[in-house]
């Protein structure tokens, strides 16, 4: 992969890029779409809820052939980009921290679903402390929980360990109110 | 004179003692955020947006604009320690203050850059409450047709002539459209782009959009690096307090750079990145120490950019405050706070408005004076931030976007979306396309639908309003040099040249 650095035109195709004008002229399709499907009422035949949509459509076609034409012509990526290599490794497991979180967060809680995606996460970025990243993300979620989502008034959900530690505080202050 | 006296005002809201505590929280977590790589302005504000449902508008403002400035002095510490720039308009701070720091003199460039932010911050701050009301009598003149056009050429300047190219800086500004647009449309009552699912009909929250575009992508694409080499922190080494012949070459880079960068942030084209780099090209024009330039660094590299930084920061506050006009991430958000409130900043906020107006303007004052003083004697504190572990940071700040978003309707599908965006803006930022404009698109695009719909509506459906009234046709002009301009004088460069030569990155 050592294209050229200063020759004119290269000619070589970007594939990457191109799969990203491809991909943009995709979603210009779904707008289109999205945008035939939106009732217009003869009231507002002139300047409906469509136009908006319309005009973005042309301009999202317009956007994805240049990007493809600058992609045949040889993409916009800079070399240090292209040079160094994606770690799909360490992507892999973020993600997998990530679909975690989702699924767990409403059988388990938001504290015990962050734990585990907080742990996969370090994981990915090369943290082999698994044990202390767990106490870590522990201390860190249940201070998201009870400082910032309760402080702000958002409503995170509950799950087991929020559930215990609530039922704690309550019998605390009741004591304390005695 | 009417300003000073709404200053004296403003002030008077500013310092009770509630008010005060909320600018210091602010200050305090800018720095902060503005120190840790990975977190920018826009993304703390976003998360903190419930708070709005929680407290006056006077104090989630005053929070907001402590974090918003915060971040700028934050993001220069880290910058000059660390050669990362945590933002884009502190790129030209790492050239020379990292180089300083390597030779041994980070002190004097952190403190250069602290008290360069501080006069910079206050002429802008002052700049803001002088310019607002003069804009505002300009603006009351303006009708819909001139309010659409004014945001087409904040569309055109935000996304297409700031950044590395126009097309890529479109797309994403179409990408925010589009994402605008998901949701009941507000005027007919119709659901539009929701593929049929309930879920969409509120439309997309900006706590998703930006929580995913700057947090989850971000993540994922640190993530994707691991093999891109790690930067070292430049321990802090030289006394804090700069020395006479230092200051003697600080204070003129810094008026400078003040006068460049706030005329640049207050027009509605915004963006630090152009005063910035124009504060270093002239700063490296006019110093008499050219050979530091590039070797050991120059404070005069790090001075004026620094400065320039934060007063057009200061500028991009007057087309939100007086036009609804925002024209970086972090104000669109803001303006999404304002609209929280039901509050449409306008011409009309200045009156309306009052307390919040000037409240906010003067605790931006307070905030300057709090900031140079958590950054200079502090220092020592921030520099201990910058330890945390990439690991152990970029899966905490997972862990805060997750409360940001499941806290909104405790819904998986908002974190589908999330990750959806956070692939997105992995990809986005992978291929160079700026996330900004996504923000600014999703915020504005909804808001110029409105105006042009008002405008097509009084003039009954004739298109020609936006060029028959002189104003509107003036902005629309402005707008197409700023896209076909660079274009046409890279034509004539080219035809002139005689070269074919292929710009790489020039799509």
């Amino acid at each position: 992969m050592s294209s050229s650095d200063q020759q004119p035109a290269p000619t070589r195709l970007a594939m990457p890029e191109l799969l990203i004008g491809i991909g943009l002229l995709a979603c210009a399709a779904a707008v289109a779409w999205q945008t035939l499907a939106i009732p217009v009422s003869p009231l507002y035949s002139k300047v409906g809820p469509t136009v908006f949509p319309y005009i973005t459509m042309t301009g999202m076609i317009v956007l994805s052939l240049l990007l493809i034409l600058a992609a045949v012509r040889g993409g916009w990526q800079p070399q240090e980009e292209k040079e160094t290599p994606t770690d799909l490794k360490a992507m892999g497991i973020v993600v997998a921290g990530l679909v975690a979180n989702l699924v767990l967060i409403q059988p388990l809680g938001f504290t015990a679903a962050s734990v585990i995606m907080f742990v996969l996460v370090c994981y990915g970025f090369g943290s082999r402390h698994t044990l202390r990243d767990a106490l870590t993300g522990l201390i860190l979620a249940l201070a998201a929980y009870f400082g910032f989502a309760r402080a702000l008034g958002v409503n995170i959900g509950a799950g087991f360990i929020e559930n215990q530690l609530n039922t704690v505080i309550d019998a605390i202050i009741t004591t304390l109110r005695g | 004179m009417e300003t000073l006296s709404h200053l004296g005002h403003g002030f008077s809201v500013a310092f009770s003692p509630m008010n005060l505590l909320w600018c210091l929280v602010g200050t305090t977590l800018g720095t902060a955020i503005g120190v840790l790589p990975g977190l920018g302005p826009a993304l703390t504000i976003a998360l903190l947006l419930p708070i709005t449902y929680q407290v006056a508008p006077e104090a989630s403002f005053i929070l907001f604009a402590g974090i918003y400035y915060g971040a700028m002095y934050g993001g220069s510490t880290t910058s000059i320690l660390l050669n990362t720039p945590g933002e884009s308009a502190t790129i030209v701070t790492a050239l020379e203050g990292n180089r300083m720091a390597r030779s041994g003199r980070g002190g004097a460039a952190l403190a250069t850059s602290a008290i360069g932010s501080f006069v910079a911050g206050t002429i802008g701050t002052l700049g803001v409450a002088f310019l607002a009301p003069v804009v505002v009598k300009f603006a009351l003149a303006f009708g819909p047709a001139e309010y659409f056009s004014l945001m087409v050429l904040a569309f055109i300047t935000v996304s297409a002539v700031l950044g590395s190219s126009s097309v890529r800086g479109l797309t994403s500004l179409f990408i925010g459209f589009v994402i605008g647009m998901i949701g009941v449309d507000l005027q007919t009552g119709q659901p539009r782009f929701t593929f049929g699912m309930n879920e969409l009909l509120d439309g997309v929250d900006v706590i998703i959009a930006a929580v995913g575009l700057f947090a989850v992508g971000e993540t994922l694409y640190m993530a994707s690096r691991r093999y891109a080499g790690k930067d070292e922190i430049v321990p802090l080494k030289g006394s804090l307090y700069m020395t006479a012949a230092e200051w003697g070459r600080s204070w003129k880079p810094w008026l400078r750079g003040a006068l460049i960068g706030f005329p640049i942030g207050a027009m509605p084209a915004g963006g630090a990145e152009i005063p910035t780099f124009l504060s270093y090209a002239i700063e490296k024009k006019l110093s008499k120490h050219k050979e530091e330039f590039g070797t050991v660094g120059a404070i005069e590299g790090v001075a004026g950019p620094e400065a320039a930084n934060n007063a057009s920061a200061a500028g991009v506050l007057v087309p939100m405050l007086t036009l609804g006009l925002p024209t970086s991430a972090t104000a669109a958000i803001m303006l999404s706070a304002f609209q929280s409130y039901g509050i449409n900043p306008g011409p009309l906020l200045l009156t309306t408005q009052a307390d919040l107006v000037w409240g906010l303007i003067a605790s931006l004052f307070i905030a300057n004076v709090i900031l140079v003083i958590l950054n200079l004697p502090l220092i020592g504190l921030w520099v201990r931030l910058l330890k945390i572990p990439a690991p152990q940071l970029y899966a905490g700040i997972l862990v805060f976007a997750t409360v940001g978003t499941y806290g909104i309707s405790q819904s998986p599908i908002d974190l589908i979306i999330l990750y959806l965006l956070g692939a997105a803006g992995f990809l986005m930022r992978r291929f160079d396309f700026p996330t900004a404009p996504v923000i600014i698109g999703m915020i504005l695009g909804p808001l110029a639908e409105t105006q042009f719909r008002r405008a097509m509506t009084i003039s009954n459906g004739d298109w020609s309003v936006f060029y028959t009234h002189k104003l509107s046709l003036v902005l629309l002009i402005l707008a197409f040099i700023g896209l076909a301009g660079p274009h046409i004088w890279a034509f004539i460069e080219h035809r002139r040249r005689r070269g074919p030569e292929h710009v790489p990155g020039d799509a």
